[in-house]
């Protein structure tokens, strides 16, 4: 190291003066934010990007998965720099009836080597790390800031209001992507309201400790390969719920979610569910021993394509789960983040083309969205929704629903998490004969092979 | 100039003749340390009040009593007394230094330790000797007391450490012994860097005296009320000690936040701590886990006091504490010791050392 | 007159998380967050209020590993003029006597560029009054002694600088009051909790921190003595770490029919045994 040299981590190191006017404004350090950061600073836009946590990811969930592939279109060959947990070389499914469980095992080995298939990781650690590579790009990474309001000017939006002394910013155009709650977006005009109960998840999640080789005992892992197990059907008590199981590099994550409407009280509830769950024989296996080391709970939009605000008004535009933009199933949300958050910059870096940000410009974000994997997940969930609701007879359909609902778990792509959580408890309180049912689901497992 | 093995120090804190309990309690430690050296103890008094406290110095174990005498040194500022202090070591070359780890003490150290170039491990509550490398094994709490660390200076000395004040018990003082008496006037150079005491604004009385207190009856929300108090008071008056509280009782209104013991209150270390109808929540703990004795007394087999208390006490609290009142009582009267309400601790340094869980030499 | 001054911020581990691994026997650091030692928030604030009154500069300083840059580009977003890290493998591992050698060694370079540009050079050395992890408060006197600046520590409150004068008053907390002490410039304070917390960092100023430079100072960069630096400079040497004993759960003297008094007799038996004796004479 020499005198006087730069340290790279925080920032691009040219001292440069902010500008009065940016050229985008990001609200929130999430994956969608970040995503659009980068993006747009990457681009030499003059991007500013604001969370209210400490820093960004401080206040997001710990172990979580993310996928390889829609990472990798926003940060190319993440894997070769991110702190990550562990690379998944197994997905497990288990529909569980209380007391017995029936298991299915995906393992490939290709998930094992590059591009891979999906990491668990830390979001406190990982969300850092894209911030870093956002300030590296030349973005103003302003951390510990809560935007307040929004900016307008003759009917559109031109900045934000943050708490701060001297804390207003203008911007020719402003992403949000503050997350579930979407005050911003509300207060945009493009949200109705507030997410709605009935759409909404409740996660609780705890993070265990557990040393390394004993977790690769345990699960049955390769050194450095990693496990997600996700668990529907009697998980929670008696509630419609999934509960998952990640392993991490010394840590598991256990975790249950549930839908808000079907919790009559409060968070505590949930973590009463999450306590039933780890009792169960199953479960308890995998953790015993484990010491805690952190629990949280997080609100997941689950209501898809549905319920998504409008995703773009004059001088603004809204990116992940702020969009709504959750494939509830595996509550896959980080990709959707990611994608849609980098589409919202390529929007913007096409405007900046033509020296315009009203709604009719920006609404070329809703096309690219469409156009990609996005939205057209998203759509498939909704008429899946129509199907579920609309269908009387569904248990005469158990064998085609488990296929499907395979299907969804196992590709990682589409379909409510809420839907599936209700149909899969009515379907095991009935007498379904558990027999049959693992046959058929052996065989719907078999064909998607 | 000393023949043999440096002498053991012990730097007596005082301000206008009047020491700091801490010093005393150091002289004793320094004593037994300087017998496992054959080294001689000494007490460096520094300030015009020397001749006063060098008698008090000799009997609780000093040998020798260095009077260091000079205008400069009262009241109390760094750079005076780090000159005269390094002078003095420079001349007499102890081998260990010893002083409280007071915001004076402290002060003092780390600017003679830079002078002297030398290792000073801070806020000590365990020290002993290695016998056969004849070092100062200096034990102390880190990381907000989570980690224990014993530091040792293997080739620098003076050694010195300052040592939290309650950690050792400051010997009985034994009458008529005498030691030798060094008077010096050191040369204190007036800098640029003096400091001048302009005004001196002593703690308002509050009338409580939780640090220094040997007995703490606490009482938490399971009292109820703040009437019921007087069960406390009741007993502390017989014990000789104090009143303390729980945060819970503290927010109820029942007593005065000075009793409040604990994380945001106060951290105490008595010779015996009761806890009554508290739970035992961590932030309390904080305050008193460090006391020699402490009896728990609750209703809830499963409150989390009883995993700290030596002698637990499942039972009504509005029942137990009238018989261990009366008890007391009974007690005094059948010592005759009714006019003397202290609990007292017999046979010498009987004190547990907290944090390290061994007793101390 | 403007004051130029230094602040010395600790980059350490959140203490509450920090734990003896029980079959190791070694400090588990790994994945414990770092934070700004608080009472450093606490001289920043102290050096800023001087600034606001006064002009002049400040520089932030910290030793410790590159990681420690994060510390420090927090601290710039309150506005400070600069901030200096000193990060070198050979400063690993330094007591506080090593400590204040290195940090002394980067205040005096300070200094030296400051007046270099016109300045006066380093008027305050600001300290908070100890750290939470090594805890020992032995940093802010060791500078002064260096530096031969006047040493106030434990301040709970900065009252004035005058500037005219050069001198400064603050009040120092003791165990037992306060005492109003007045030290000529240039002065090291090591600031307490009694003084004022951080403000709110003003968005521009967030700005210009999010594209300001942490400059990184190696040895080389240092007029040092190799041998004086890190834990070859430190006298001290950690023999050991260890757990702190849990208090084990005791007896319980309670049984299911045992009355009070039986319980309250038992239990002053078993305080005789251990020495604690009621009412007894001394001596
Ligand atoms: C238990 C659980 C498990 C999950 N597991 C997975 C998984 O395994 N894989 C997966 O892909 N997805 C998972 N998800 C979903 C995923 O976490 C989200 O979909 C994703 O984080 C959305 O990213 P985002 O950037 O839109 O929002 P967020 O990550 O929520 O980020 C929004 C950010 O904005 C900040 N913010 C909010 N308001 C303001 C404001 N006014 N001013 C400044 N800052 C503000 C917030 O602090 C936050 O940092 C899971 C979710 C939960 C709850
Ligand atoms: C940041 C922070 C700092 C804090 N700092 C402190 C602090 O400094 N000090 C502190 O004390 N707390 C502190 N607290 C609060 C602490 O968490 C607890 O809430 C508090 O100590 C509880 O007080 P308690 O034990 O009196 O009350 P409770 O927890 O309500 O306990 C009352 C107990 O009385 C027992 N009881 C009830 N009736 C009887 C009876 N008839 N006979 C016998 N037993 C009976 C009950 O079984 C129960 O265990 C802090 C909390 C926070 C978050
Ligand atoms: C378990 C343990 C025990 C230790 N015990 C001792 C001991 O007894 N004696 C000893 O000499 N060393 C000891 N050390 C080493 C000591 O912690 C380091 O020397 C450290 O660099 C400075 O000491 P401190 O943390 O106690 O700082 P303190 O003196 O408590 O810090 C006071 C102020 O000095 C400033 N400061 C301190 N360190 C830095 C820094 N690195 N960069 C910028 N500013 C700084 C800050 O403003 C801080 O608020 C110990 C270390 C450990 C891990």
């Amino acid at each position: 190291m020499n005198g006087s040299q730069v340290h790279p981590a925080g920032g691009d190191g040219k001292r440069r003066p902010a500008p009065s006017r940016f050229g985008a404004i990001v609200v929130g350090g999430g994956p969608a934010g970040l995503a659009a950061t980068y993006t747009l600073a990457g681009a030499g836009v003059d991007v500013a990007c604001l969370e209210r946590g400490d820093w960004c990811g401080s206040k997001n969930m710990m172990g979580g998965l993310i996928f390889s592939q829609p990472t990798a279109k926003v940060f190319p060959n993440f894997w070769h720099e991110a702190p990550l947990e562990r690379h998944v070389t197994r997905r497990d499914m288990w529909l569980a009836t209380g007391d017995s469980a029936m298991k299915v095992s995906f393992e490939s080995t290709d998930f094992g080597a590059e591009p891979y298939n999906s990491f668990t990781v830390y979001r406190s650690r990982f969300d850092k790390w894209l911030s870093r590579r956002a300030a590296e790009a030349g973005a103003w990474m302003i951390p510990e800031t809560l935007v307040e309001s929004l900016l307008w000017e003759d009917g559109r939006v031109v900045g934000v209001r943050t708490g701060r002394p001297g804390g207003d910013l203008e911007a020719d155009v402003v992403i949000i992507a503050e997350g579930v709650n979407h005050f911003l977006a509300e207060a945009a005009g493009l949200a109705a309201g507030p997410p709605k109960a009935e759409t909404m998840a409740l996660a609780v999640k705890e993070v265990l400790a557990l040393p390394r080789d004993r977790i690769e005992d345990r699960f049955d892992l390769d050194r450095g390969a990693g496990a997600a197990i996700e668990i529907i059907g009697e998980t929670t008590g008696g509630l419609p719920g999934t509960g998952f199981i990640y392993t991490n590099r010394d840590t598991i994550s256990v975790g249950v979610g549930v839908l808000l409407d079907s919790l009559v009280g409060s968070t505590r509830e949930a973590y009463s569910l999450l306590d039933n769950f780890k009792q169960q024989p199953q479960v308890r296996r995998l953790i015993q021993g484990a010491g805690l080391r952190e629990y949280s709970a997080h609100l997941i939009p689950e209501g898809g394509y549905r319920y998504m605000p409008r995703l773009f008004g004059d001088g603004v535009l809204v990116a992940g789960d702020a969009a709504g933009m959750v494939n509830a199933i595996n509550s896959e949300g980080a990709n959707l983040a990611l994608l849609s958050g980098q589409m919202a910059a390529q929007t913007v870096l096409s405007c900046r083309e033509e020296g315009r940000f009203d709604a009719a410009a920006l609404g070329r974000y809703r096309t690219m969205l469409e156009n990609s994997l996005v939205l057209k997940d998203l759509r498939k969930y909704s008429s899946a929704t129509n199907f579920l609701s609309s269908h009387q007879h569904l248990f005469g359909l158990y064998p085609e629903l488990l296929a499907s609902l395979a299907r969804e778990f196992l590709t990682v792509d589409n379909m409510s998490k809420a839907d599936k959580e209700r149909l899969l408890a009515r379907l095991f309180r009935s007498q379904v004969p558990v027999r049959s049912l693992i046959k058929d689901f052996y065989q719907a497992w078999r064909d998607l092979k | 100039m000393p023949v043999g093995p440096g002498e053991v120090w012990v730097v007596i804190e005082q301000e206008g003749g009047r020491a700091e309990p801490v010093s005393w309690e150091l002289m004793g430690e320094a004593a037994a340390l300087a017998r496992k050296l054959g080294a001689r103890p000494a007490a460096v008094i520094l300030g015009s009040a020397g001749r006063q406290l060098s008698s008090a110095a000799f009997s609780s174990g000093a040998e020798v009593a260095y009077l260091v005498e000079h205008p400069d040194l009262e009241p109390y500022t760094a750079d005076p007394h780090c000159q005269a202090l390094v002078e003095l070591a420079e001349k007499f070359t102890p081998q260990i230094i010893l002083l409280g780890a007071t915001t004076r003490g402290r002060d003092l150290a780390s600017a003679a330790a830079t002078e002297l170039e030398t290792g000073l491990t801070a806020d000590c509550t365990r020290l002993d000797i290695d016998t056969t490398k004849k070092l100062l094994r200096q034990t102390r709490p880190a990381f907000g007391g989570n980690v224990m660390a014993t530091i040792i200076t293997p080739h620098h000395l003076p050694q010195i450490a300052t040592v939290r004040p309650g950690v050792f018990t400051a010997p009985q003082p034994v009458e008529g012994v005498s030691g030798e008496t060094v008077v010096l006037k050191p040369h204190i150079k007036a800098t640029a860097t003096a400091v001048k005491q302009l005004q001196f604004v002593p703690n308002p009385d509050t009338g409580v005296t939780l640090k220094g207190a040997k007995v703490i009856v606490a009482g938490g929300r399971g009292l109820k009320a703040g009437r019921n108090f007087a069960l406390l008071e009741e007993l502390a008056a017989e014990l000789g000690g104090e009143v303390g509280a729980s945060r819970g009782a503290v927010d109820a209104g029942w007593i005065s936040q000075h009793r409040q013991v604990g994380q945001t209150g106060q951290t105490v270390r008595p010779v015996l701590y009761f806890a009554v109808g508290i739970s035992g929540a961590v932030q309390h703990l904080a305050g008193m886990q460090e006391s020699d004795v402490i009896v728990a007394i609750n209703n809830d087999p499963e409150a989390p006091i009883f995993e700290v208390a030596d002698y637990g006490i499942v039972g009504d609290l509005f029942e137990v504490m009238p018989a261990m009142i009366g008890e007391v009582r009974q007690r005094k009267l059948a010592a005759g010791a009714a006019a003397s309400p202290a609990l007292l601790k017999q046979g010498g340094a009987m004190r547990m050392e907290a944090g390290t869980g061994g007793e101390s030499e | 007159m403007r004051i130029n001054s230094v602040v010395c911020i600790k980059q350490v581990p959140d203490t509450t998380q920090v734990r003896i691994d029980p079959d190791s026997g070694s400090l588990i650091r790994q994945g414990i967050p770092s934070v700004i030692n608080p009472y450093d928030l606490y001289a920043l604030e102290a050096a800023l209020k001087v600034r606001d009154s006064h002009g002049g500069t400040i520089t932030a300083l910290s030793m410790g590993p590159p990681q420690a840059d994060e510390a420090l580009r927090k601290v710039l977003g309150y506005g400070i003029d600069r901030a200096v890290l000193l990060s070198d493998r050979a400063f690993a591992g330094a007591d506080t006597l090593a400590t204040t050698y290195t940090l002394s060694a980067a205040i005096r370079k300070i200094a030296g560029e400051l007046i270099a540009a016109g300045g006066a050079g380093v008027d305050m050395v600001f300290c908070g009054k100890q750290s939470i992890d090594g805890d020992t408060g032995q940093v802010g006197p060791g500078l002064a002694r260096r530096l031969d600046l006047s040493q106030v520590t434990y301040v709970c409150s900065l009252l004035e600088v005058a500037a005219e004068t050069r001198t400064v008053r603050a009040w120092r907390q003791r165990e037992d009051g306060r005492e109003l002490l007045e030290a000529r410039l240039p002065v090291a304070v090591t600031i307490t909790e009694a003084c004022n917390p951080i403000r709110y960092a003003a968005l521009p100023d967030l700005l210009r921190a999010a594209k300001a430079p942490v400059e990184v100072w190696s040895a080389a960069d240092l007029e040092v003595e190799p041998d004086r630096l890190g834990l070859k400079g430190s006298p001290t040497r950690v023999s050991k770490v260890f757990a702190p004993p849990a208090r084990e759960r005791g007896e319980t003297l309670s049984g299911p029919d045992r009355p009070p008094n039986e319980i309250a007799a038992a239990l002053f038996d078993k305080l005789a045994e251990r020495g604690l004796t009621i009412g007894g004479s001394r001596g």
